[in-house]
């Protein structure tokens, strides 16, 4: 598995930067839309509500590897062009847009009344009562879920090797095929994948620690 | 281009096949839990480290690459299996993981007290076990077992990759063949339609054992 390994390091090592650009990218693009549908869904508009609800309703309860092929197979009959990796983005991050979304409503709906009335009585703005009491708050709140969404974003985006990006997932696919050791291949991609996970839970874990130490928000 | 109706027949099958290797996946996923959430529970390192270790694997893998591996590197050692079959070995590896932590945070959640009170009532560790913190556990597992169960019904798509014909591998097919969306459209609504009934019978499940109005 070792020369494996380092006879296609820089192979994997491309699939690997393919695998965190899309994911990150995916997630960048989610988080305006998930914000906005977290407004909507607390729109006082029936409409505006219905519509939210629909949306998140379709993203949250069909899964990841459809979406992918509908955007793909429908962006060019709407006459978009986008090369595979970019339908790929715009696929996960309307997807994420609608777990996100479900994060910042409960983060918001967090935050104890009355402090942002006792901010309000203070005399902060309803903009510096947003930046300085309900945002850092809600973000402390929201961190484990934000964290957990984006190591699901990352698993999930392996999906996008079915259309033809050459993620990790893909990578691995191809020395499978031209060693004759998808065993190893396989695993070598798992493991990498499974490294992803661990790392970015523990900056998660770090993250946590310093926002409760630091505590005077 | 409409779908005719023997290919909507064709997909119908799908979503049935889809229901089927998920239904004994999600078995299988949960009969694996059982002694990994009991592992992890036990407070002995030899048990706890490789369980812990186990959903710590599964939280970061995908279900492709688990496919993948039994399914085109499993020859390698011997290990031959169908497609159906590695998809539902495949789906019951990866579902295991997260039902565990489901399981092991439903028996941290039963009250310490009650289980004090039930060895001094002259329970046995195993009769308090059954009687008392099983029955409670439960309450607090199911809602979130039928929500993991909800994501292995989606994760199953998947499956399609390593050639089963369920619904996804269906729509595929389809699609190449009529050139449209359309296939993606049905398959997206069926899925719909599962996911939703899959959660009718979790709040009807819930509201049978009265969960959340204690």
């Amino acid at each position: 598995m070792l020369d494996l390994l380092t006879a296609n390091s820089d192979v994997l090592l491309k699939g690997l930067l393919t695998t965190l650009g899309v994911s990150l990218l995916a997630i960048a693009l989610g988080a305006p839309l998930g914000l906005l549908l977290a407004t909507a869904s607390r729109h006082p508009s029936t409409a505006v509500r219905g519509v939210a609800r629909i949306y998140l309703s379709f993203w949250r309860g069909t899964p990841i590897l459809v979406q992918l092929l509908l955007i793909f197979y429908l962006l060019p009959l709407i006459r978009i062009n986008l090369p595979p990796a970019g339908a790929a983005v715009v696929a996960l991050a309307f997807n994420t847009a609608a777990f996100q979304s479900e994060i910042y409503r409960a983060g918001l709906a967090a935050i104890p009344v009355g402090e942002i009335e006792a901010a309000k009585m203070l005399g902060l703005t309803r903009r510096q009562s947003l930046i300085w009491i309900e945002i850092p708050q809600a973000i402390r709140i929201m961190l484990p879920a934000l964290v957990g969404e984006i190591l699901a974003l990352v698993r999930n985006s392996s999906l996008v090797s079915v259309i033809a990006v050459t993620d990790l997932t893909r990578r691995a696919q191809q020395i499978a095929s031209s060693t004759f050791k998808p065993l190893e291949s396989y695993a070598v991609a798992l493991i990498m994948y499974v490294a992803i996970a661990l790392i970015l839970s523990s900056i998660g874990m770090w993250l946590e620690r310093r926002m409760r130490c630091s505590g005077t928000v | 281009m409409a779908l005719s109706s023997s290919d909507l027949l064709m997909m119908l099958q799908g979503l049935g096949l889809t229901a089927l290797l998920t239904f004994i996946g999600t078995l299988l996923a949960l009969a694996l839990a059982v002694p990994l959430a009991l592992s992890l529970r036990s407070g002995r390192v030899w048990l706890v480290a490789p369980a812990r270790l186990y959903v710590e694997v599964m939280r970061g893998a995908p279900l492709v690459l688990l496919l993948f591996l039994l399914y085109y590197g499993g020859p390698q050692f011997g290990l031959r299996l169908s497609a159906p079959v590695a998809g539902i070995v495949g789906l019951g590896l990866f579902g295991a993981g997260a039902f565990a932590e489901i399981l092991r945070a439903g028996l941290d959640a039963v009250h310490k007290g009650d289980v004090e009170a039930a060895r001094m009532l002259g329970m046995s560790q195993m009769q308090s076990f059954q009687y008392i913190e099983i029955p409670q556990a439960a309450r607090t597992v199911i809602p979130p077992i039928f929500g993991q169960s909800i994501i292995l019904v989606k994760e199953s798509a998947v499956l399609s990759v390593i050639t089963i014909a369920e619904l996804t591998k269906g729509a595929s097919e389809l699609a190449t063949i009529t050139f449209s969306v359309q296939p993606f459209i049905v398959a997206a609504l069926l899925y719909w339609a599962l996911v939703e009934l899959v959660a009718q019978i979790g709040f009807a499940v819930e509201r049978r054992y009265h969960i959340g109005c204690h």
